[in-house]
């Protein structure tokens, strides 16, 4: 059971450039178990939101069935939602996108959700480069059905259970580079500083964006013989670097860090700087992420932050050419081409 | 044994037999058309293999001057040039009727039979003559075959040369030798058998202003016209020109004229698990979306269906059914989705179904299906099947009326929220059970709800009550008594005579039906007809039935499925309704009908008929 959150808040609430709080991006109270990563996540899409001063109501929430998927109940209120069906999220997006091409799309997805009975569905939403940010809640288990391993479980990695995977474990950031994304980053629901700016950054990128958030079960995965433990995460991280989101109306005041490598210019007009720590990864170059993925595979690590990036991809929009006007919004004279055609088309069926 | 040759004008069926893959489906089309150019009613059908090129395939002409235009059973001239069916293709041929084939090597003589006359015509050997690339040689070879039909046939020749300008139009390249082919089979004919033949050809006037169109032509058209922009599917027969017909006529009208953009989306999707998503996903954002797909497709779809009906979000699927079930025949037609389609998905449902009968009706309803989505909020399944989806019907000339304005349903607007009307997306404020719902983006602060397959209360607030539960699926229920208002009606045929008996049938049984009943009424049993258009069945149906002591319901499915729903959604006893089935995947026959239904008079398992229609049968025809 889902409640409303209280709408009381306090009167001197920080407001974004369109005048709204962070409130107006909040959605119900979380029904998850206390310390779920997922909500960290729900707060890191709050947060990003709100600092990039989106219209709550131009963005639509999608997600497919289990844990990750109820959390768009408790952000973006104000926001349109669709809970789906298990593993077919991203064919709902597909439509919803092709209808109004003028709105956001966040898909919120888990494990379960994607690397398994959506497989196919996640294969080819990255393969067409749907303008829409693809979240994964990863776990590692089925939660909602209380704690099965799923498709990311590391093999040899337990869960509460006690019994080791015992099958190879799917990586989504690799699946994805290989299906064609354009936009592929990883981040743990522990570090909201490394996760902010890369779904700030995954909203301004145009095309397919997954991030892959790496989001401890704490009822059945958090124990010490598992991969996707808060512990296990935070001392087995690897970042590639950290980014830093300047929308494009801000001025950058921030002094430039050491190691800052690269500024990219986002279609919207925002930037991206990054700070490389990763010297062996370049993250424009789609080779390079594969290769850094499997090094990291190797050594038992898990490569966190921005790993590819193509900004210039032309997203699906682009691809089947479709007016600039959203569909949804076409009339009759738009659509429907009279009687007088039929009458041509009758007469050359005579 | 002197059987008496077959003699008629404009009136007999002919069945050629090809290897697929060889161009003679044009070729037979051609032969067809210029039938229906004569003047003269016909019904091609292709009957054809799942398969690219090699195997048999058949098609069968229906030509009639009554306007008989379903099959009718029995075959009056076969006309075969594939060695590997000639067994059965002049087995199939009825007493008095002829077999036409190539000679060019002898027929095999435990083929032979003599109460049919057999016209050899040597096409191999006419082709080896005039062409050299064996290409020309195969395409060709039909086209002669059509030829000499002309002269067989006395058909008028100018049509045949006319439409071949039409069909070539431009490309006189291509024009010229298809009329020398035409012609070497004409000559040949001529020279060599008497002409014409007993089964003759004449000019008539039977066709006005109909056309020649197939069912997927038709519902992609009305696709088009009803506003669709978003279709998502996967290939499938018999489906896939649907989608085809849809994008070969927005390529042509739905361009932007100022930016050159197209004004829709087509997505060939990974499946039809996707594809019904992407359907469902357009359509719950505000456009109007499609999907085609035919049995299987429907099974995989039915998860989807089950969440569009729950959730009340407009979808459009037309199905085209084939054989089934699993892979089943995919290239033969049959209605046997209908319970699947009915009550598609798990737990509670009911969905709306449509049953055209013609192009002309695939068109209407196509356009219509749109309508009635968005009014009625929930998925409308039009049922077509490969009858009338892939072979050119003879139909009514396709309409619209251009002051037409779509009828987008309950959406709730952003001036209305501002205004504060009160908004629960499964709020029913005015008792018709259909709720408002909102575009995404519509409202800042207003308006927004959160669309699931879980349970929710009036305001899609998430709820495991029980009481609110029942209340929705109640509502539900309620909902489907509107839609009965909204949905065509049937229609009626009262043979103008007292009678107890009465069929009723839908989609392309019609056409036979009609003729079997004819037949009937000759030997002097008569029956009326209805023909269902729309699930939930109307009032009109109930009292139909209530009406008539026996009804047989005429259906291409083995388990009888559209009487099984009758007796499901009416209670309506076994016995009353009586089955009359063809599930071999050929159209069902009016001889065929006629058979079953003089069966089922003739023997014991029927209900007692009315006294006096008893009576007046076994007067006239016992």
């Amino acid at each position: 059971m889902s409640y409303q959150v209280p709408k009381f808040r306090h009167p001197q609430l920080p407001v974004n450039d369109l005048g709204y709080t962070k409130a107006d991006y909040e959605g119900a109270i979380s029904t998850l178990c206390a310390g779920c990563g997922h909500d960290s996540i729900s707060g890191a899409i709050v947060r990003a939101c709100h600092e990039l001063s989106i219209e709550p109501h131009k963005i639509a929430k999608l997600s497919g069935i289990g844990c990750s998927s109820k959390a768009p109940t408790y952000f973006l209120g104000n926001s349109h939602g669709f809970n789906s069906v298990h593993g077919r999220m991203p064919s709902v997006v597909t439509g919803a996108a092709l209808a109004n091409r003028e709105l956001l799309y966040l898909g919120v997805s888990g494990d379960g959700d994607t690397a398994s009975i959506g497989m196919g569905q996640f294969a080819h939403v990255a393969r067409r480069n749907l303008n829409m940010v693809y979240i994964v809640m990863n776990n590692g288990c089925y939660g909602l059905t209380k704690g099965q391993d799923s498709a990311t479980a590391d093999r040899g990695s337990a869960s509460k259970k006690g019994d080791p995977s015992i099958y190879s474990a799917i990586d989504l950031c690799g699946t994805a580079l290989q299906m064609g994304a354009t936009f592929v980053a990883r981040s743990f629901s522990g570090d909201k500083e490394q996760l902010v700016p890369l779904i700030k950054a995954a909203i301004a990128h145009r095309g397919f964006a997954l991030i892959d958030v790496v989001s401890p079960c704490v009822t059945f995965n958090n124990n010490p013989q598992s991969t996707k433990s808060y512990e296990f995460v935070r001392e087995h991280s690897e970042a590639t670097g950290t980014i830093d989101f300047v929308p494009m109306h801000k001025e950058i005041t921030t002094e430039y860090q050491p190691g800052y490598s690269h500024e990219v210019t986002m279609h919207d007009g925002s930037s991206i700087h990054l700070y490389k720590v990763d010297e062996s990864l370049n993250p424009f170059d789609r080779r390079s992420a594969i290769t850094a993925l499997e090094d990291h595979r190797c050594s038992g690590s898990i490569l966190t932050g921005l790993i590819y990036m193509n900004k210039d991809s032309r997203d699906l929009h682009e691809v089947l050419e479709t007016s600039q006007r959203p569909l949804n919004q076409l009339h009759e004279a738009d659509l429907c081409p009279g009687n007088k055609m039929l009458l041509n088309i009758n007469a050359s069926l005579r | 044994m002197i059987v008496k040759r077959i003699e008629s004008v404009n009136d007999f069926v002919i069945k050629f037999a090809n290897v697929n893959g060889t161009g003679s489906a044009s070729a037979n089309n051609l032969f067809a058309k210029a039938l229906f150019r004569m003047g003269v009613p016909v019904s091609p059908k292709n009957i054809f293999p799942s398969n690219i090129q090699g195997l048999p395939t058949w098609y069968e002409v229906r030509v009639n001057d009554k306007g008989y235009l379903g099959r009718r059973g029995g075959i009056d001239i076969a006309l075969s040039v594939n060695p590997q069916s000639m067994a059965q293709d002049i087995r199939e041929v009825e007493p008095g009727g002829y077999f036409i084939y190539d000679s060019t090597k002898p027929l095999d003589h435990r083929l032979l039979r003599n109460d049919i006359s057999i016209i050899g015509l040597p096409l191999t050997l006419i082709c080896n003559e005039q062409y050299d690339d064996p290409r020309q040689r195969q395409l060709f070879k039909n086209v002669i075959y059509v030829g000499a039909l002309a002269a067989l046939l006395d058909m008028d020749f100018k049509v045949l040369t006319a439409l071949v300008e039409d069909q070539f139009k431009g490309k006189k390249n291509l024009v010229l030798p298809n009329i020398h082919a035409l012609e070497l089979g004409h000559h040949y004919a001529r020279a060599h058998i008497e002409c014409p033949i007993g089964i003759r050809v004449k000019k008539s006037d039977k066709v006005g202003d109909k056309i020649l169109l197939d069912g997927n032509t038709a519902l992609g058209l009305g696709a088009l016209y009803g506003g669709a922009t978003v279709a998502a599917w996967y290939p499938i027969t018999p489906s896939t020109s649907v989608v085809d017909a849809f994008e070969k006529y927005a390529k042509r009208v739905r361009i932007d004229p100022g930016t050159g953009r197209r004004n829709y989306a087509i997505v060939q999707a990974e499946d039809e698990l996707s594809a019904i998503g992407m359907a469902i996903g357009a359509s719950w954002n505000g456009a109007r979306s499609f999907t085609a797909t035919s049995g299987p497709g429907v099974s995989l779809m039915s998860e989807f269906l089950g969440l569009a009906y729950f959730a009340e979000i407009p979808t459009v699927l037309f199905n085209v059914q084939r054989a089934g079930p699993s892979t089943g025949m995919p290239t033969r037609t049959q209605q046997s989705d209908i319970l699947a389609c009915a009550y598609a998905s798990h737990g509670d449902t009911k969905q709306v179904l449509l049953f055209p009968s013609t192009p002309k009706e695939c068109f209407d309803f196509g356009a219509l299906a749109f309508d009635l989505a968005e009014r009625l909020q929930t998925p409308i399944i039009l049922m077509s099947d490969l009858d009338l989806g892939m072979n050119d019907n003879m139909s009514e000339p396709l309409a619209w009326d251009d002051e037409r304005k779509y009828d987008r349903g309950k959406v709730m607007t952003a001036e209305q929220l501002e205004n504060g009307v009160e908004f629960g997306r499964y709020l029913d404020v005015d008792g018709d059970a259909i709720c408002y719902r909102t575009y995404p983006g519509t409202h800042p602060t207003k308006g927004a709800f959160f669309t699931r397959g879980t349970s929710r209360n009036e305001y899609a607030i998430y709820t495991e009550k029980g009481e609110e539960y029942e209340a929705n699926m109640l509502r539900l229920l309620r909902k489907w008594d509107t839609i009965n208002e909204h949905v065509p009606a049937p229609i009626t045929a009262d043979c103008g005579r007292e009678t107890d008996i009465g069929v009723l049938y839908f989609g392309t049984s019609e056409e036979s039906s009609r003729e079997a009943l004819d037949y009937l009424a000759a030997e002097g049993v008569y029956m009326n007809a209805m023909r269902v258009r729309a699930f939930p069945f109307n009032q009109a149906v109930r009292q139909y039935i209530e009406r008539h002591t026996q009804v047989f319901v005429i259906e291409q499915n083995r388990d009888a499925q559209l009487r099984t729903l009758l007796m499901a959604e009416f209670e309506f006893g076994p016995d009353k309704l009586k089955s009359v089935l063809c599930f071999d995947g050929s159209p069902i026959s009016a001889r065929n009908i006629r058979k079953q239904i003089k069966k089922h008079l003739k023997g014991d398992n029927v209900l007692p008929l009315h006294r006096k229609t008893a009576l007046a049968r076994t007067g006239e025809s016992r």
